[in-house]
């Protein structure tokens, strides 16, 4: 957070407390990852097989199979978790992050559309999930446009339209031979399961592109909170701001749908979670995105060491502890309002 | 308009619903394979004559549709009692969570405890409802909020969860994956004539309960002070409503998996003729909510034949810009 105001000198230890602890959970939630599974590796052990040390077979499965998987998670998580944070940021509503606006419904009806007509290259599948998801998001603020973005209506709008495009997705399903209709349901969950090295330089370089824009923008978006007059007196163009925001949003989450498929309630929680954790007014980036890779990544490992030997995707695993979160959340809107 | 002529449209209404149901009755059990004449039905319906499309008649197409009238009845006057007893006019058993807390507790007994019978099935199917009912209630606030949405997040937010566990629970056990996905999708068929009527005598013990607290109900949306002072028993009211939404939507779910927006869609079509009275809204609802339902699984048969579209996406089809449209008018008048 750039601030003119240094803060108080408590209120810093708790950020520094606060960094560390988040940074832990993700440091051993990678170690996991790269030590347990079907070869079970000591820590020490996939720490030297990460440098190329050890047995051959262990250095193959730590560094081709896990190392991926992840990096993959730690790229993933940061990039769901800043797309949230921009969302939530121009909705000025915690609960206005992308997979609540019926954007990963909407991302699986365009892959699977583009699947029906018969593509199947990473490209197109890419193209038809940035599609769908822009139709859907599109959608839920053209029937939401009048009674502005700030409340619950917005929300309950993206409900109803995630449940018809739910049930479009059906429809496309059946449609669909069994062995790709498969491929699309796996894929439709969201996992990392199956995920390919190929995408770390995509992702990696969008999250690059994505840190330097951002920082970028946050001084014109932190003012937007003063009001739309205040912010204008600043010299901050609102709409601008907000188109370039929501730009920028939508780019990332399109990205990491690519590359793992709708992995739900990350972008929800991660940043409302950095919010009280570092306690800042406005939802804070950097710490949005490191909670984001540690939420994903110690996700990931519940999803495939619970109920090992059957890997669950890892979508279900943030999708039960999202929901959890949103309850929570709910139960403390009252008590404060109060 | 007067008061005779508007006597008229509501009879004309009446009758043309009637009609309309015995047309969709007969439609669902003539369409399908084999394709039957309506006058080859009625006949075999009376004699069956031992012959193939008897015995599909008797054993699959009559069940079926004792079933879509059931389940439509008891979703739609389960969303007509939500509606009232949170004051909501969304409530409804679907976005609530209570159906995905019944299929919750059912799949939880598949796989976990093996169970298998329709009755257990139906007994647990409603122990989830129950559950699923108290918590949504207590994370959404009813009785303490005004807010209308909130208590829609928080079904939102424990359907999210249920679902996901359910999921998870099916990946688990692979043999019972299959069992579980047929259940899950909300359909009508593969049921038996004893469930079905297992099914249509709970539902219309529920319907009856539902009649008989219609007047107090009436009171209670005047809110606890109002209706205490006109003489109803809030609590009791409140306890038999909460029991019935229980009975119904337990035995729904247990009988053709989640299906919902059928609670939302029959009262809001309805009150539109009824207006505000309860128990005018509740009869009117029992004789809309099959009606919907057999347009719902005439269409899930037909749009994709020869494979049938799961029931539940339909009615998520129809019911879902409802409550977009219901949403924000709402939003705007206030």
């Amino acid at each position: 957070m750039t601030s003119i105001v240094r803060a108080h000198p408590a209120l810093r230890r708790r950020r520094v407390v606060a960094t560390a602890v988040v940074a832990a959970v993700l440091a051993v939630s990678t170690l996991g990852t790269l030590a347990l599974g079907d070869l079970g590796v000591s820590p020490g052990d996939a720490l030297a097989a990460l440098v190329g040390a050890g047995d051959p077979g262990t250095v193959l499965v730590v560094q081709q199979w896990r190392l991926p998987r992840a990096i993959l998670g730690i790229l993933v998580g940061a990039l769901l978790a800043l797309a949230g944070a921009l969302f939530q940021t121009v909705t000025r509503n915690p609960l206005g992050s992308p997979d609540i606006l019926g954007f990963s419904v909407g991302a699986f009806t365009g892959v699977l559309a583009v699947t029906l007509v018969g593509a199947t290259s990473v490209l197109a599948l890419t193209g038809g999930a940035i599609g769908g998801g822009l139709l859907a998001a599109a959608m839920v603020f053209l029937f939401s446009a009048r009674s502005g973005f700030g409340g619950f209506a917005v929300v309950v709008t993206g409900v109803g339209v995630s449940a018809m495009l739910a049930a479009v997705n059906v429809v496309l399903v059946v449609r669909l031979d069994d062995v790709r209709a498969r491929a699309a349901a796996v894929w439709a969950t969201g996992s990392l399961n199956g995920v390919t090295a190929v995408w770390i330089v995509p992702a990696a370089l969008t999250l690059g592109i994505a840190a330097v824009t951002i920082s970028a923008l946050a001084p014109a978006l932190n003012a937007l909170e003063f009001g739309d007059e205040r912010a204008g007196a600043l010299g901050v163009r609102p709409t601008a701001t907000r188109w370039w925001a929501m730009l920028i949003g939508v780019a990332l989450i399109a990205v990491a749908t690519a590359v793992t498929g709708p992995i739900g309630f990350v972008a929800l929680a991660a940043p409302q979670i950095a919010r009280r954790m570092w306690r800042t007014g406005t939802v804070p980036f950097a710490a949005s995105a490191l909670v984001g890779a540690a939420l994903l990544c110690a996700s990931d490992l519940l999803a495939a060491r619970l109920f090992a030997p059957v890997m669950l995707p890892t979508g279900l695993v943030t999708v039960c502890l999202g929901g959890a979160y949103l309850a929570w959340l709910l139960t403390r809107r009252e008590r404060t309002t109060r | 308009m007067t008061a005779r002529t508007k006597r008229l449209t509501r009879t004309a209404i009446v009758v043309a619903v009637a009609l309309g149901g015995i047309v969709l009755a007969l439609a669902e059990l003539c369409i399908g394979e084999p394709m039957l004449a309506p006058l080859q039905v009625l006949e075999m319906l009376r004699h069956p004559d031992g012959s193939q499309a008897a015995v599909i008649l008797h054993t699959l197409r009559v069940p079926r549709l004792l079933l879509a009238i059931a389940v439509g009845a008891a979703l739609a006057v389960a969303g007509v009692i939500m509606q009232a007893l949170t004051r909501n006019p969304l409530a409804e058993p679907g976005i609530l969570g209570v159906n995905a807390g019944a299929s919750f507790a059912v799949t939880l007994s598949f796989v976990v405890l093996g169970i298998r019978g329709f009755g257990a099935t139906l007994v647990i199917a409603a122990i989830g409802a129950a559950v699923a009912g108290v918590l949504v209630a207590l994370l959404g606030g009813v009785g303490r909020s005004a807010s209308v949405s909130r208590l829609i997040l928080a079904g939102v937010a424990l359907t999210a969860v249920l679902s996901g566990l359910t999921q998870a629970l099916s990946l688990i056990d692979p043999a019972q994956y299959a069992r579980i996905r047929v259940w899950e999708a909300g359909s009508l068929a593969a049921r038996d004539t004893t469930t079905a009527l297992i099914v249509a005598g709970v539902v219309v013990t529920g319907l009856v309960l539902a009649l008989a607290i219609g007047p107090g109900l009436n009171l209670l949306v005047l809110g606890d002070d109002a209706a205490r002072a006109l003489g109803a028993r809030v609590e009791i009211v409140r306890a038999i409503g909460l029991v019935t939404i229980v009975l119904l939507c337990g035995t729904a779910t247990a009988a053709i998996g989640p299906v919902a927006f059928v609670g939302l869609l029959v009262p809001h079509a309805v009150r539109a003729f009824t207006g505000g009275d309860q128990v005018r809204t509740l009869v009117a609802s029992i004789a809309a909510g099959p009606v919907l339902l057999l347009v719902a699984d005439l269409i899930a048969r037909t749009v994709a034949a020869p494979g049938e579209v799961p029931l539940g996406v339909v009615t998520a089809f129809l019911g879902a810009p409802v409550l977009i449209v219901l949403v924000n008018r709402r939003r705007r008048r206030s």
